[in-house]
């Protein structure tokens, strides 16, 4: 089976599905349970405004989350622009930052 | 002073009750005066791991509300002198563990044993709330799996918002990270998350990697606790944990694929 497998070709690996999936649910979690600093969900909302004034996204494509290892906390933005997301969105966005 | 272990997970089925067992016989096993106590009211399962059941007369809840000496209660090991079990109750409301006589039991344990060893139950309700609560140390129990990490993810956050240290602002919970049912092989083949995935989504320190093992499951049948079966992989990994536990450097073992070339394979066929 292992030697057919080296032939035709792996097939993909669930476990990087698996830890793709559970990074994301696991911030959202985190968000939405409030076990995070106090200050998550505003900043969370503050910045759902922000990329609004540029470009229209639900407030869920917004997930803030600390992340602490040993003595450092990490702030971990991100930020999920819609799909259709062009060519004259980022020049208005530009346009507007500079 | 007595530390406090509490073996907790979130989700179920994760080898919360096994881990508490293996855990207390081998600190008792390393000389360290030792009670576990089950916290899981209505469904208690330690008595049956440890091989107690039949000796169960009192329990945890008549501890705290029927004038019963905690004494009376505690169980003590036929194999190991210092180990001890305190049973839950079978038949009590779950809410029947309030916190002030949870407390109180503890304290007096305290007093005379070096660890304290919960068995916390599954979920988040009160039962598993207040094992965690008391902790001074916790065991943070996962499977290799979606959604026991998941879970074990909102342990870790109440472990460092709802427990009694939090509360207090005192030093925070120690907390230890254990891999159970561990399968190298799938591992290997991308098909199981693997210790360094786990790691960087709970982000505490790991105590041990549980490798999966058709012992664990013989050791329940017998009542024994596993880590007795030093012949196991499973035993000895558990051994490891406990020394871990106890400050001792000791090398993560069974994490890898045995080796498996065509010498072996052919030994197998003939064997």
């Amino acid at each position: 089976m292992r030697l057919l497998e080296f032939f035709i070709g792996n097939r993909p690996r669930s476990a990087d599905a698996a830890k793709d999936r559970l990074k994301l649910i696991v911030v959202r979690d985190r968000a939405a349970t409030g076990e995070g600093p106090d200050f998550l969900p505003l900043l969370q909302q503050d910045l759902i405004e922000v990329v609004r004034r540029y470009v229209e996204i639900d407030d869920d494509k917004v997930v803030v989350d600390v992340d602490k290892r040993d003595n450092l906390s990490m702030l971990e933005v991100n930020i999920e622009l819609p799909g259709h997301f062009g060519h004259q969105e980022r020049e208005r966005a530009a346009a507007v930052g500079g | 002073m007595a530390t406090i272990i509490t073996v907790t997970s979130g989700k179920g089925g994760v080898g919360k009750t096994t881990t508490a067992a293996s855990i207390a016989a081998g600190l008792a096993q390393a000389g360290k005066k030792t009670a576990v106590v089950d916290f899981d009211v209505g469904l208690r399962n330690l008595d049956l791991i440890m091989g107690c059941e039949r000796r169960v007369v009192f329990d945890f809840v008549n501890v705290i509300h029927d004038d019963i000496r905690v004494q009376q209660a505690l169980i003590k090991d036929k194999r190991l002198e210092n180990l001890y079990v305190l049973p839950a109750s079978q038949t009590r409301d779950k809410d029947a563990l309030d916190r002030d006589g949870v407390g109180r039991v503890l304290d007096e344990l305290r007093a005379e044993f070096e660890y304290i060893v919960c068995d916390s139950p599954a979920g988040i309700e009160h039962g598993a709330l207040t094992a965690l609560y008391f902790a001074d140390e916790a065991v943070v129990v996962t499977n290799p799996e979606i959604s026991a990490v998941r879970d074990s993810d909102r342990i870790i956050g109440l472990l460092n918002s709802r427990s009694r240290r939090a509360e207090e602002n005192g030093d925070p919970v120690k907390q230890h990270l254990l891999l159970t049912r561990y399968d190298p092989v799938r591992v290997e083949e991308g098909e199981m998350l693997t210790t360094e995935d786990v790691l960087e989504i709970l982000a505490i320190p790991l105590l041990g990697v549980i490798p999966q093992d058709r012992s664990v499951l013989a050791a329940s049948n017998l009542g024994t606790p596993v880590v007795l079966d030093d012949r196991s992989p499973a035993g000895k990994a558990y051994g490891d944990t406990v020394q871990r536990l106890l400050g001792h450097d000791v090398p993560m073992r069974f994490i890898d694929r045995k080796p498996n070339g065509w010498f072996q394979r052919l030994l197998r066929r003939s064997a």
